[in-house]
């Protein structure tokens, strides 16, 4: 298995594109592209599986290391576990969702395109990186393709939102690579410095300099992850990028800060993470609660969506700083659920707004009469979201609470049922949206003549609802591909502790 | 001496011959038109750098005075290549002058001034080579003759060069004064701090400040970077500015390597207030050369940092990074000096909708100010990462700190641009521009170098395995 193939792959698909002249040709080659892509990572997943099931234990597989920078001990170093090969499918899942749902892009769709490819690859390389260097760099190819795709295809000020997000994710990779500076200069394998992630792993830091670097790593990859009081990227970006955009934006690029909480700053600062658990628990439920309250307030669609994405990553946050087995394998099910419920959130809303032109719940209404396939995906999406039994929101919610409750120190538990009760106030939010804009009489009179989705969005939705269900039917597949990730984690973050 | 005088000395060589050519031309040839001369100083300078890349030897001349070895050899290669590329782009500007010999013969005596700059092995070398490069420099800045604002800048680049090589002088003749020596190799042995030795490094540093321009001593900056023409203007900032880092470097690694405690401290404040000055006035800029001055003496901030390092990835991320930023920089004051020459337009509000009527150039310009900005993969990610890298080897993580975070402020005013070219509405945009082929092929060289110089990692070990410790 050559998985330097899932970078190349989009690379050369965003290439190809160059060569093309008009729409039809650049979506024909963009979806093959795609698709490609998406039938690469399920091989991917049955190679793994058979891995895994002829009894490999090791912790990576598909490993293969080349030097790039050798005086500075730098490596092209790849591999995956089972959470990166959640997190590739998710990408996968995504990327063939969003070229679906632009297949109509007419203003400069080359380039549209060919963004989104590129930021695919940046996703990729992140999720596949075994040397911090090479995460860093796929980490920060993806900040410049969302400023471009948000502030020339976006709508409503879309440059104000392209900058601010560009900025502060920008803000975010500066912390990180002073994190990285700590770890890469503090390490010591036979008098050189290493950024290999599994060579750090296995040394013991100094506590007190995991103490001073943790915090730069969490919360540059934090910003990325919308914690709070960093979150206010999130709703502006997402709510100015065009519908494919906020998908990525939402379904893929949120989840790099959640992995990298997790893979870098946790996994090989365990002391540290240990140390500044109260104070992630502590932001990452103000960001459920105070998300969840903003969002109630929210009239528009794309922020009604963009502030519940505030809340709902903070679920993922709360899972890593709850240091439990069972509430990280939560906090990776809920990112994973989470990219695809959001995106297909993003989907349906982009199919009414391409349709009413507009977003305000005020002024939809009765959509369910006149266009009754975007209408139910809409509420399916607003049903996982709220976390009903059956669809994936539900399996990843309700794993974090349980390993959150794991964890007997009694404030850690008061966060936890507050984090539940969150959950009502979520139930509010959608069932008004979706019995304001869906339900209902007809608002507007031209709305009875709307077209429902053609097969494009239906296939966009359907792959993003499968993805939805299949989680939320039959969770215990994806559970045994992340477990043997989060053991190898929580064992490590175990010996750290009982080391000290 | 014999043949050694003449490998040894091989680049300088060229640059006499090239100039006696020219020379030539000028005595002899009245009739030829300014397309032939260019054609032909082009081929000339591209010889030149090629020569530059064959047969190098380590060695010294007429006593220590001009010494050479592999990375003195290479830093001069980058400097031939900038000058390339810089006459590549000069084409459309010269193609109706009156003087385009002139300004040939002043550019490479400039060339010839650094090459010897950077070959010393004596601060009274290195003061003369510095002499040899300024003085022409300020005719080049002049070389707008029309306009007023080309001779003020000029004129203030001449004060303030003046200036700056009186202190250094100063600060030399101290050194003279207190150890009774001049050559770099033997200072570190004689020097031990006493109090006017220090005050001699003070005047070095300062004059050294006032030539890569950085902050307290960059007030000259934006008004020459402004008045002069776009090619001297690039010329000023890219390989003006890169050849005596090289030399600051050498001279802070050998001879005041007893220093070492002392310059590591005032580095790492001259680099602080650098970086954050440079940025905060390059945001205000509304005229893109005056924006590019700005941009540049924050990107002197960080090269600071990385001499700061003091060790062998210092010197080599140094030298990669003017590679890097000599490829950056002339990417996006190419697009600049074909608009400037062009339709005669040179500020960012011009800029705006760029993107609809010349789509290629505004992704040329994009990617040299995303390479600016240190975004990958451009180069400019790889040469930022290394120069700081360098830096925190030192352990100083809060000066690594305020860089970073300084990245995100560049990051600003590099995408106002960026805004500008591709999102920005205008009633009135540049025309669709016909390029001529030699901007065309300085254009592909500058891309070319961006993608593939950080990328491959060849590059940067290669510096790597020529630099030296500290």
């Amino acid at each position: 298995m050559n998985l330097s193939l899932l970078v190349i792959l989009p690379l050369i698909t965003a290439i190809t594109l160059l060569f093309c002249k008009g729409l039809k040709q650049v979506r024909a080659v963009s979806l093959i592209g795609a698709a490609v892509q998406f039938i690469f990572s399920f091989i991917l997943l049955f190679f793994y599986w058979k891995e895994r099931v002829s009894g490999n234990g090791s912790q990576f597989l598909f490993e293969s290391d080349y030097s790039w920078f050798e005086p500075l001990h730098i490596h092209y170093h790849i591999g995956v576990d089972g959470i990166s090969i959640a997190m590739i499918l998710l990408t996968a899942f995504v990327v063939i969702a969003g070229v679906l749902v632009s297949w109509t892009q007419e203003t400069l769709n080359k380039e549209f395109f060919f963004l989104l490819l590129f930021l695919s690859a940046g996703a990729y390389g992140f999720f596949i990186s075994l040397d911090l260097f090479t995460l860093f760099f796929f980490l920060e190819l993806a900040v410049i393709p969302k400023f471009m795709l948000i502030g020339i295809w976006g709508s409503g000020k879309k440059e104000y939102s392209a900058m601010k997000l560009a900025l502060m994710l920008m803000a975010g990779s500066a912390l990180v690579f002073v994190g990285l500076m700590g770890l890469y200069f503090n390490t010591n394998l036979n008098g050189v410095h290493s950024f290999d992630l599994m060579a750090i792993s296995k040394m013991h830091i100094d506590p007190a300099i995991q103490n001073l670097f943790f915090p730069f790593a969490f919360v540059g990859f934090g910003i990325f992850s919308a914690l709070f009081p960093f979150h206010t990227w999130v709703p502006d970006g997402h709510s100015s990028a065009p519908t494919a955009a906020s998908m990525f934006l939402a379904g893929i690029s949120m989840k790099l800060g959640g992995y990298g909480c997790l893979r870098v700053a946790t996994y090989l600062m365990p002391d540290a993470a240990h140390h500044y658990a109260p104070v992630i628990i502590l932001l990452s439920t103000i960001a459920i609660i105070y998300g969840a309250f903003a969002t109630m307030m929210q009239k528009d669609l794309k922020y009604i969506n963009a502030y519940s994405s505030v809340s709902h990553c903070g679920f993922v946050l709360l899972g890593i700083g709850m240091l439990t087995q069972t509430s990280i394998n939560g906090a990776v099910l809920q990112m994973v659920s989470h990219g695809l419920m959001t995106a297909l959130f993003f989907a349906a809303i982009g199919m009414i707004y391409s349709r009413t032109h507009t977003r305000l719940t005020a002024q939809l209404g009765g959509l369910l009469k006149v266009i009754p396939f975007i209408s139910t995906v809409f509420v399916i999406a607003g049903l996982c979201s709220l976390g009903l039994p059956g669809f994936s929101g539900f399996v990843a919610e309700m794993t974090v609470f349980m390993g959150s409750w794991q964890n007997p120190d009694q404030w850690y538990r008061l966060a936890t049922i507050l984090a539940c009760a969150s959950i009502v106030v979520t139930a509010v939010y959608i069932l008004r949206a979706a019995g304001k804009a869906i339900m209902g009489p007809i608002t507007d009179n031209h709305y009875s003549s709307l077209i429902d989705a053609t097969w494009n969005e239906r296939m966009a939705a359907g792959i993003l609802v499968t993805g939805i269900v299949v989680i939320g039917v039959a969770p215990f597949w994806l559970f045994h591909l992340i477990n043997p990730g989060t053991e190898f984690i929580i064992h490590h973050i175990g010996e750290a502790v009982i080391i000290k | 001496m014999g043949i050694d005088f003449l490998i040894l000395m091989k680049q300088e060589w060229a640059v006499v011959m090239i100039l006696f050519i020219l020379l030539f031309i000028k005595v002899g040839s009245k009739g030829w038109t300014n397309e032939n001369i260019l054609n032909l100083v082009n081929i000339l300078l591209l010889l030149n750098f090629i020569i530059g890349l064959f047969g190098y030897k380590d060695g010294m001349l007429f006593n220590e005075m001009f010494k050479t070895n592999r990375l003195i050899v290479a830093e001069k290669n980058i400097l031939s290549l900038g000058t390339y590329i810089i006459a590549l782009q000069s084409y459309s500007w010269l193609k109706n002058s009156k003087h385009v010999l002139e300004f040939y013969m002043l550019l490479l005596s400039t060339l010839l001034g650094m090459f010897f700059m950077i070959s010393a092995g004596n601060l009274l070398m290195f003061y003369l080579g510095l002499e040899l490069s300024s003085i022409p420099l300020a005719a080049l800045a002049n070389f707008d003759l029309e306009k007023k604002k080309s001779s003020e800048a000029a004129f203030k680049f001449i004060i303030s060069s003046a200036f700056s090589s009186g202190l250094l002088l100063f600060g030399i003749s101290l050194i003279y004064g207190t150890t009774g020596t001049l050559t770099l190799s033997a200072l570190s042995e004689h020097l031990h701090g006493g109090p006017l030795q220090i005050f001699a490094f003070v005047l070095l540093i300062s004059g050294f400040g006032f030539k890569i321009s950085a902050v307290p001593f960059h007030l000259w900056t934006a008004d020459v970077y402004e008045g002069s023409p776009v090619s001297v203007t690039s010329f000023l900032s890219v390989i003006s500015k890169g050849s005596v880092i090289f030399v600051f470097v050498t001279v802070l690694y050998t001879a005041f390597k007893p220093f070492a405690v002392s310059w590591y401290n005032i580095l790492s404040v001259l680099s602080v207030l650098t970086m954050v000055i440079g940025n905060l006035f390059a945001i205000r800029q509304n005229n893109l050369k005056r924006f590019l001055a700005f941009s540049s003496v924050s990107q002197v901030g960080f090269i600071l940092i990385g001499i700061s390092g003091a060790s062998q990835a210092g010197t080599a991320s140094v030298v990669y990074f003017v590679l890097i930023y000599t490829f950056s920089n002339l990417g996006a004051f190419g697009v600049i000096n074909l608009v400037s020459a062009l339709t005669g337009k040179e500020n960012i509000d011009d800029y705006k909708a760029f993107y609809k009527t010349n789509p290629l150039l505004s992704w040329v310009l994009a990617i040299s100010l995303f390479s600016l900005a240190g975004i990958p993969p451009t180069a400019g990610f790889f040469g930022k990462f290394f120069l700081l890298m360098a830096g925190a080897g030192q352990g100083n993580y809060l000066l690594i700190t305020i860089a970073a975070l300084n990245m995100v402020v560049a990051l600003y005013y590099y995408l106002k641009v960026v805004k500008a070219i591709f999102m920005d509405s205008n009633e009135n945009p540049v025309k669709k521009l016909i390029v001529p082929p030699s901007p065309k092929l300085a254009l592909f060289i500058c891309i070319t170098g961006i993608v593939l110089t950080g990328l491959m990692s060849y590059v940067y070990e290669y510096i790597f395995s020529m630099s030296t410790g500290f």
